[in-house]
């Protein structure tokens, strides 16, 4: 297999790095956010897909940290660091967020997509990584790439076919 | 009770639940079409998040799913599942409609969709009265969601409640099936109860929880 195709997958509630020439992907996120963190002039990249905002509201002995915005940011951040991107050369792309069933009931577990989606955005800011393009909200799912080497990010949907950011 | 570590006794109990929620779904389907509905023994499983979504074919893989939400006593979520052919089929069968086209840039008809929601509502209703019989346990269905994407997408809706307390899922997954070779319907049923819904389950069926 030729190195150009080596795709990294990254599961729920989980993240992963790559450099170029690896791509990184994560499938099918709903309300759940895939935030990729990069390093374009050193063709770093991570990528981690948060399914919750808040690890405060964890009601687990043992937490998994990569589930959350508030910890997983700052796991991918330090994870990049070590393996040689430059914290003030970090870059953001986001997606997902998605609102899958619009319910009449305003329950909190229903407005979890775009609730990651602040949770993402405040804790980033709060690191000062600005955040390049993102493709949040909606109703449907997306799965995404992204590729190291030029930065972009591919979106996916099974209505809309494929776009870039 | 460790939420994941269920013996023998304790999954078949589950077992016996899909089984009674099912059979009584696929009495309701064989109504509705009018032909025969088969329905395989449950499997319950104790799967991680990702796991999930490879039952039906992996996180990007679409399908349709209708998703009831139960409310009550023991709360927890429904999912009827169909791959894309399988549900345009079924949409066939309810309203003899043939260009049935789910997944497409236009929106499908209304006519599809009303389908799909009333034969999920039948369907997942049946099996929660079932459930709810069986266990003398108050459980309402909400009113039906349905939704065409990517399975990640849908099913960790129905994660959410769980994944603040654990990375892993009971499933009690009943396959049904109406026993045509080709472009049959294969559905899955997907009952997930909230965490905190599992030890009521049990007590309510006079399992003891110390064992």
């Amino acid at each position: 297999m030729n190195d150009s195709q080596i795709i990294v997958k990254v599961g729920i509630a989980d993240l992963n790095m790559v450099s170029a020439p690896q791509t990184i992907r994560t499938s099918g996120l709903g309300s759940c956010i895939g935030a990729v963190l990069y390093d374009l002039p050193k063709k770093i990249a991570g990528l981690a897909h948060i399914m919750l905002p808040d690890s405060s509201l964890a009601r687990q002995d043992s937490i998994n940290t990569y589930k959350y915005a508030d910890t997983a940011i700052d796991i991918l951040i330090e994870k990049l660091c070590e393996n040689g991107a430059r914290k003030y050369a970090l870059q953001a792309k986001l997606a997902g967020g998605a609102q899958m069933f619009q319910f009449s009931s305003t329950s909190e577990i229903m407005r979890i997509g775009p609730r990651n989606v602040e949770a993402v955005k405040e804790k980033l800011n709060m690191h000062y990584i600005p955040i390049v393009s993102m493709d949040v909200g909606g109703n449907c799912g997306r799965t995404i790439e992204f590729d190291p080497a030029t930065g972009e990010l591919k979106i996916r949907t099974v209505t809309k076919g494929q776009s870039f950011i | 009770m460790k939420f994941y570590h269920l013996s023998i006794k304790h999954i078949d109990v589950l077992r016996e639940i899909g089984n009674i929620g099912a059979g009584n779904a696929a009495t309701s389907m064989s109504k509705l079409l009018n032909k025969k509905i088969d329905m395989q023994i449950p499997s319950v499983n104790i799967v991680a998040f990702d796991e999930v979504m490879d039952l039906v074919g992996g996180p990007d893989n679409p399908i349709v799913a209708i998703y009831i939400r139960i409310k009550g006593q023991a709360p927890g979520s429904v999912f009827f599942i169909l791959s894309i052919e399988e549900a345009e089929h079924l949409v066939r069968e309810i309203t003899t409609d043939t260009n049935v086209k789910l997944l497409s840039e236009e929106q499908p008809s209304e006519i599809a969709i009303s389908a799909l929601h009333e034969a999920g509502n039948i369907l997942a209703g049946s099996y929660l009265s079932a459930l709810s019989d069986f266990t003398e346990i108050n459980m309402q269905p909400s009113v039906p969601h349905l939704s065409v994407d990517m399975a990640g997408a849908v099913l960790t809706v129905g994660l959410l409640e769980l994944s603040h307390v654990s990375d892993y899922a009971i499933i009690i997954d009943t396959k049904i099936n109406d026993n045509e070779e080709t472009n049959g319907i294969h559905g899955h049923f997907f009952l997930l109860p909230d965490p905190e819904s599992i030890p009521k389950i049990f007590t309510a069926l006079g399992i003891d929880d110390h064992e």
